[in-house]
């Protein structure tokens, strides 16, 4: 079982490094055939042709920041959404080493009641943010 | 385990030739597709009917001047292409295309996937933000805002589907499809996905981060030559991948009916329905017009995430209650069919109201003159 997650981990960790050395040997080759002439006016920011003004990285607007929170809100709950979503079925028949069943049909009804009413606030919190407008994109 | 080890590397550098080659075919199957929606003829020249044209697309990007600009964040600039690109390609390592045809069959593989593709959007603010460009800055914000946004509707579809199996292996998913594919179980759960995919790989419908006409090409407006290819591989790479998912999630996979049993015969079907999915995609392309930002975002909070829940809802239910596949078949349809003909109502609502605003004033007009010559 360990052998088999180090050995996940390391097919994952060849992928990054083979996707490097790919792209690595793409650069490398355009490095080699493409021709090379910097000069001022290429340095330029792209701003159709027109002089760029002044400033190059302009101020972010704060709605950006807004939908990332909720995001996260919706991020975090999925965390505890994969590992229910596998076993919330299950839960009535995991059994002890003396196999017996450990968890009573009470409790795997709760599981299931559980993430309901969980998401269920989590829904309440959305209306709410819905409600006051923060969904709407201005 | 060393043997395991070479094993793995070579599959590997077997997959990165295999996905230029897809990538290569997808470029030519999109410029053939969109000729052949607007009455064209598409490439010809290169090679017969146009076969070679995506290769020499790429040579032609590799022998251009790679600018970089004056002002730019250099490292960030030169790291972004890696950043958007190698996790697109590290999660091909556990995709399987037949029961026993990936590098890793991950016990965790679709979390693995969900993982790893939400890391490209990193990527993309990093070359917004290192190419020191308006346009780019906003255009990276947007991506950043946009990707996000259509990543929850994704995960919670994913939930929805391993919540059948009980579990996130891609094989053992697969295998549950044996009797019915899940597309057929939860029809509301492929339509998401297939939206909420394109609008994660920035598809035409959805690709508000680079539209043209607003940001110009967004985080890629500074970028060229080989930079700028890197770009355009990963995007190709992320909508085969979207496209492989749903053929694996939902088209039930290499499961092929009145076909022998065979990886061959599984390689095939799963390449088959995925090549189907994208031309769907690209279909899509053709078809619709660009969304605008406010429009994109609504739909995403306001139909999609809602959708996605009552999606998952309906198979919690299903799986706890111990209902019949009919009932949650007829019920996911149901609420696919309402969403469909809602929106249907909304996209021409205008131009009927339009219409009948001028039926109206023709008809008065008519009534003014038949009065005039009474």
């Amino acid at each position: 079982m360990l052998e088999r997650y180090a050995l996940d981990w390391a097919a994952a960790t060849i992928g990054v490094v083979v996707g490097v050395l790919a792209i690595g040997v793409m650069f490398a080759a355009s490095a080699i055939l493409a021709p090379r002439r910097p000069s001022p006016e290429k340095g330029i920011p792209f701003e159709s042709g027109i002089l760029p003004a002044p400033y190059q990285q302009s101020q972010i607007h704060i709605r950006y920041y807004i939908f990332a929170i909720l995001f996260l809100i919706f991020d975090v709950e999925a965390v505890f959404l994969f590992p229910w979503a596998v076993v919330f079925m299950k839960i009535a028949q995991i059994k002890n080493d003396a196999g017996q069943l450990i968890y009573s049909n009470a409790v795997a009804n709760a599981v299931f009641y559980e993430m309901i009413i969980f998401i269920a606030i989590l829904g309440f919190g959305v209306a709410y943010a819905w409600r006051k407008g923060v969904l709407q994109w201005r | 385990m060393l043997r395991d080890l070479i094993v793995i590397t070579i599959q590997v550098f077997a997959l990165v030739t295999a996905l230029t080659a897809v990538v290569l075919s997808l470029v030519w199957l999109e410029r053939k597709t969109l000729a052949r929606l607007q009455r064209r003829m598409g490439p010809m020249v290169v090679g017969p009917h146009g076969l070679l044209q995506p290769v020499a697309d790429a040579l032609k990007l590799l022998v251009k001047e790679d600018i970089i600009p004056a002002l730019a964040d250099k490292p960030l600039f030169w790291l972004a292409p890696l950043v958007v690109f190698v996790p697109s390609f590290v999660i091909w390592v556990t995709i399987p295309f037949a029961q026993s045809f990936a590098v890793r069959n991950m016990e965790l593989g679709l979390f693995f996937i969900v993982a790893f593709s939400v890391l490209s959007i990193v990527g993309v603010v990093m070359a917004g933000w290192g190419s020191a460009n308006k346009y780019a800055v906003l255009g990276g914000l947007r991506s950043a805002a946009q990707l996000i946004s259509y990543e929850i509707p994704i995960i919670m579809v994913v939930i929805a589907v391993i919540m059948l199996p009980h579990s996130m292996n891609l094989v053992t998913i697969v295998e549950g499809q044996r009797a019915i594919p899940y597309a057929l179980l939860q029809p509301l759960g492929l339509v998401i996905f297939l939206l909420a995919g394109v609008a994660e790989v920035g598809r035409t419908p959805f690709d508000i981060y680079f539209a043209e006409s607003e940001v110009m090409g967004g985080p890629f407006i500074e970028y060229s030559g080989a930079h700028w290819a890197v770009f355009f591989l990963a995007e190709y790479v992320n909508t085969f991948t979207i496209a492989v998912l749903a053929a694996l999630l939902f088209l039930g996979g290499w499961a092929f009916p009145l076909m022998p049993e065979a990886t061959w015969v599984g390689f095939l079907g799963v390449l088959v329905k995925a090549y189907l999915v994208v031309l769907v995609i690209f279909w899509f392309r053709g078809t619709f017009p660009r969304l605008r930002i406010d429009q994109l975002m609504s739909f995403g909070w306001k139909v999609l995430i809602p959708l996605s829940f009552v999606n998952f809802g309906l198979t919690a239910a299903y799986l706890f209650y111990g209902l019949s596949r009919w009932s949650l078949a007829l019920a996911s349809l149901f609420v696919t069919a309402a969403v469909a003909y809602t929106i249907y109502r909304r996209m021409t609502w205008p131009a009927r109201a339009t219409a009948e605003q001028r039926l109206a004033k023709a008809r008065a007009y008519r009534r003014v003159e038949t009065t005039d010559a009474r």
